[in-house]
């Protein structure tokens, strides 16, 4: 089709909550027949790894809720108070948040990460990572699943260039 | 609504933004031209995500009703 449509991402952050955007946006993309590419750099990297460990916290971000996954409508609906000094010192409180939203999108129908990832890659959608932010931060090809092209800032603006919607998350 | 005979069913129940339109792409795709598929979904955000969806690749929404929470379309493929 010669009006494609395209979008075109940056993926610049990698807990488990800005995971989400970049996935979505490109799998739904891919299925109103637009082209999609993800150019992954910085903390978005972690989100090419074979095995993702994605984690979320609550500290320094008040817009976030604090929700039970579990219990009454009304205990599930009650946004827990849990002032910063708590949640940035308790030990394991990020592994107690993660697992929190992680069960609560399981309840809500909500695809995993890995899920998204695997649509947006049978769909067409391309991902690109940022070599420059892998050698700074040591990232590995071996590291990353198969089908990630290589690249950096020409490579993502060239594509963007012709892209119709340009993101950066 | 008068009924509508359709050649698939899709059952997106439980599912959230994206799925639904992930999986009616996906089951669009393997369908003729004219055939018509019945999609039910739960997510309250899919009676427009549904229209648009359909607005951007062409298949045509012929009929559609809301019942108790539930959503049903019947999308024909261009």
């Amino acid at each position: 089709m010669a009006d494609t449509k395209k979008l075109a991402i940056i993926a610049s952050k990698g807990t488990l909550d800005w995971a989400y955007p970049p996935f979505i946006l490109a799998s739904a993309a891919a299925a109103m027949d637009m082209e999609a590419v993800l150019f992954f750099t910085f903390y978005g990297l972690p989100l090419l790894k074979k095995e993702i460990d994605l984690k979320v916290t609550p500290v320094g971000n008040p817009a976030m809720p604090m929700k039970m996954p579990f219990g009454s409508k009304e205990f599930q609906g009650f946004d827990w108070p849990i002032p910063n000094i708590i949640s940035g010192n308790v030990p394991g409180f990020d592994t107690m948040a993660t697992m929190l939203m992680k069960e609560t999108f399981k309840k809500k129908g909500v695809a995993t990460i890995e899920q998204l990832r695997e649509m947006c890659q049978e769909s067409g959608v391309r991902f690109i990572a940022c070599q420059m932010t892998m050698d700074v931060f040591g990232f590995e090809r071996k590291d990353f699943i198969d089908g990630v092209e290589y690249g950096g800032a020409a490579m993502f603006l060239e594509y963007a260039a012709d892209a119709n919607m340009s993101l950066f998350i | 609504m008068s009924e509508i005979t359709a050649n698939r069913t899709l059952d997106c129940s439980g599912m959230n933004c994206p799925l639904p339109i992930l999986k009616t792409k996906k089951e669009v795709d393997q369908m003729q031209s004219g055939e018509i598929l019945k999609m039910i979904s739960t997510d309250s955000g899919s009676a427009n995500d549904m229209t648009s969806w359909a607005n951007r690749t062409g298949h045509k929404i012929v009929g559609s009703s809301t019942e108790g929470g539930t959503y049903t379309f019947y999308i024909q493929k261009s």
